[in-house]
């Protein structure tokens, strides 16, 4: 009975701090959203003050003018939805591939050590500089970019799943094969659920890369995508194109970072709330 | 069901490839229904045999027989439970009970029923859809107790069940370990370092040497209540009995 009651105070204690908790968490939201209008300020007053020309640094104003012509005249929408589109691809196939590959090589012991040296130089390669090669193999088509994505986010998965398959609880391992369970059974029962947060913070990770991998595919060859633009602007002194470019692509990892931090937050309920 | 370790012995290579003797000829029997108890100093390979109970690996001499047969494998006869709770987080409550009927091929719904079954007798009727981490350590154990129970197994093994708990908690769990053991009838080997513990909960106990492990004395526990450690804790006589396992523990002799 005494468990009982202690669970019961457990329960009371977080809904005592919960307040102070709430005011502090808006206190860092405020504060976050004037130091954006504060750097906002600096940005669009600060250069013309200092001389800057508007080509080396074109104002807040410029840029949403730019941003304006940008989707009446070089088919913004267009080029923002196909990067988005290979990045969300690019990360799908990277990541699948890193998974299934990661819990493969947890698996066999022999394999993993056998493919463990080439793996970290793999992994210490440059990936993006990749990108040039795939364009010569492949062409000025959207496979470069791809690969160039897929490549760069299939490491963090891969890494990550594989040293939590190394992790996993031994004891665990052996209740299941004292329940009988078959190899098939231990991975999809103990191992894959007990990897999860691992593979959930290999993801988030991979996300961010993928936006990277698409950008330099984009960079070197073709002519679509944010990256593309960021070529072509450069080339033509736009620096607010540039700037745009830059921003929306950073729209673009930020949206998919969101979507995984909801969906881990899913998947991950029953660890305990960690408490910042 | 009985448990019998004819003269087993088990060696492992280590890691520097050389040959470390975990226990060394151990020979005791467990009769049906009886409560023993191992104790022995840390190291000295009473982890080992409750691994080759289960049949988690093999002896490298020596027989374990659970009912006169040799134990060449994982079998449903033979349920553990740890010091952790090896307790699924990503599960709840009933699911983790159900855990071992799963690769068992008992019905979806006969495995919910045994579950809730087992729940109640282990005193978590309502903590069914609870998560572990919603749950204090107690708790916990007793998840793990009636997950191990759910399988039925004729052979109960606790390797230090209730060494991470406070001592409370420690009381109230044995207590009713020791009630819902005795009620199920089951045959059950007990690990544990604690003297009293032993002396409280058993019927007999057995005391190991040093790794590598040997049993140096067996020592029948001649009181009441073993359903009730409870009561058996306020008797002058556990004291004795822990007096005389601790001589054969030989602590002193170690004592700088
Ligand atoms: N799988 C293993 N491989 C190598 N050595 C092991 C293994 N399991 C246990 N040992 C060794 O055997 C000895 C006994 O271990 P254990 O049975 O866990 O002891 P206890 O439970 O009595 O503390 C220890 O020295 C331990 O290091
Ligand atoms: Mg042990």
């Amino acid at each position: 009975m005494t468990q009982v009651g202690s669970m019961e105070t457990g329960a009371k204690a977080p809904a005592e701090v919960a307040k102070p908790v709430m005011s502090s968490q808006s206190k860092t939201y405020l504060a976050s959203l004037a130091l954006l209008v504060l750097v906002l300020l600096a940005w669009q007053f600060l250069p013309p003050a200092l001389g800057v020309p508007k080509f080396i640094i074109p104002t807040v104003t410029d840029c949403l003018i730019e941003m304006k012509r940008m989707l009446l005249q070089e088919g913004l929408v267009g080029h923002t939805l196909s990067t988005a589109l290979y990045t969300v691809l690019g990360f799908a196939i990277g990541s699948l591939l890193g998974a299934v590959i990661g819990y493969l090589l947890g698996m066999s012991e022999f394999w993993e050590k056998v493919l463990s040296p080439y793996i970290l130089a793999l992994q210490i390669a440059p990936k993006v500089a990749f990108a040039p090669l795939f364009i010569m193999w492949f062409g000025y088509n959207a496979m470069p970019k791809l690969l160039v994505t897929v490549l760069i986010v299939f490491f963090p998965v891969l890494v990550n799943v594989l040293q939590a398959m190394r992790t996993v609880d031994r004891d665990l391992v052996n209740l299941a094969r004292a329940y009988n369970l078959s190899r098939w059974g231990i991975f999809m029962k103990v191992e894959m659920p007990s990897t999860l947060p691992n593979l959930m913070a290999g993801l988030r990770i991979a996300s961010t890369l993928a936006v990277i991998g698409v950008t330099v595919g984009e960079l070197v060859g073709g002519n679509t995508g944010l990256g593309f633009l960021i070529s072509y602007g450069g080339g033509q002194a736009n620096a607010a194109m540039v700037f745009n470019a830059i921003v929306l692509l950073t729209v673009i990892g930020f949206l998919l970072y969101t979507v995984l931090v909801r969906i881990e937050e899913r998947v991950l309920h029953y660890l305990p709330k960690a408490q910042h | 069901m009985a448990l019998e370790f004819r003269s087993v012995t088990k060696e492992f290579t280590t890691g520097a490839g050389q040959n470390l003797v975990a226990v060394n000829d151990i020979g005791f029997r467990v009769n049906e229904g009886e409560f023993v108890s191992v104790v022995g100093p840390s190291g000295c390979g009473k982890s080992t045999i409750l691994s080759m109970t289960a049949g988690l690996y093999q002896p490298t001499r020596g027989e374990v027989l659970v009912s006169d047969e040799p134990v060449s494998g994982p079998n449903a006869h033979v349920g553990f439970m740890l010091q952790k709770d090896l307790l699924l987080p990503w599960r709840d409550i009933v699911s983790n009970v159900e855990f071992g009927l799963e690769a068992r091929g008992v019905a979806r719904s006969e495995r919910r029923d045994r579950a809730m079954a087992e729940l109640k007798r282990c005193h978590l009727a309502g903590f069914e859809n609870h998560f572990p981490y919603q749950l204090s350590g107690g708790m916990r154990q007793r998840a793990a107790l009636a997950r191990t129970l759910a399988i039925k197994p004729e052979i109960v093994l606790l390797d230090e069940p209730f060494s991470a708990l406070d001592a409370q908690t420690k009381l109230l769990l044995q207590n009713s370990f020791a009630r819902t053991i005795s009620e199920t009838g089951k045959t059950t080997l007990l690990i544990t370092h604690d003297l009293a513990e032993a002396v409280l909960m058993s019927d007999r106990i057995l005391v190991l040497s040093e790794r590598p492990g040997t049993v140096v004395a067996e020592i029948k526990v001649d009181l009441p209540h073993r359903d009730e450690p409870l009561q058996r804790r306020v008797m002058p006589e556990v004291s004795d009995y822990a007096a005389q396992i601790f001589k054969h523990l030989k602590l002193e002799e170690k004592a700088i």
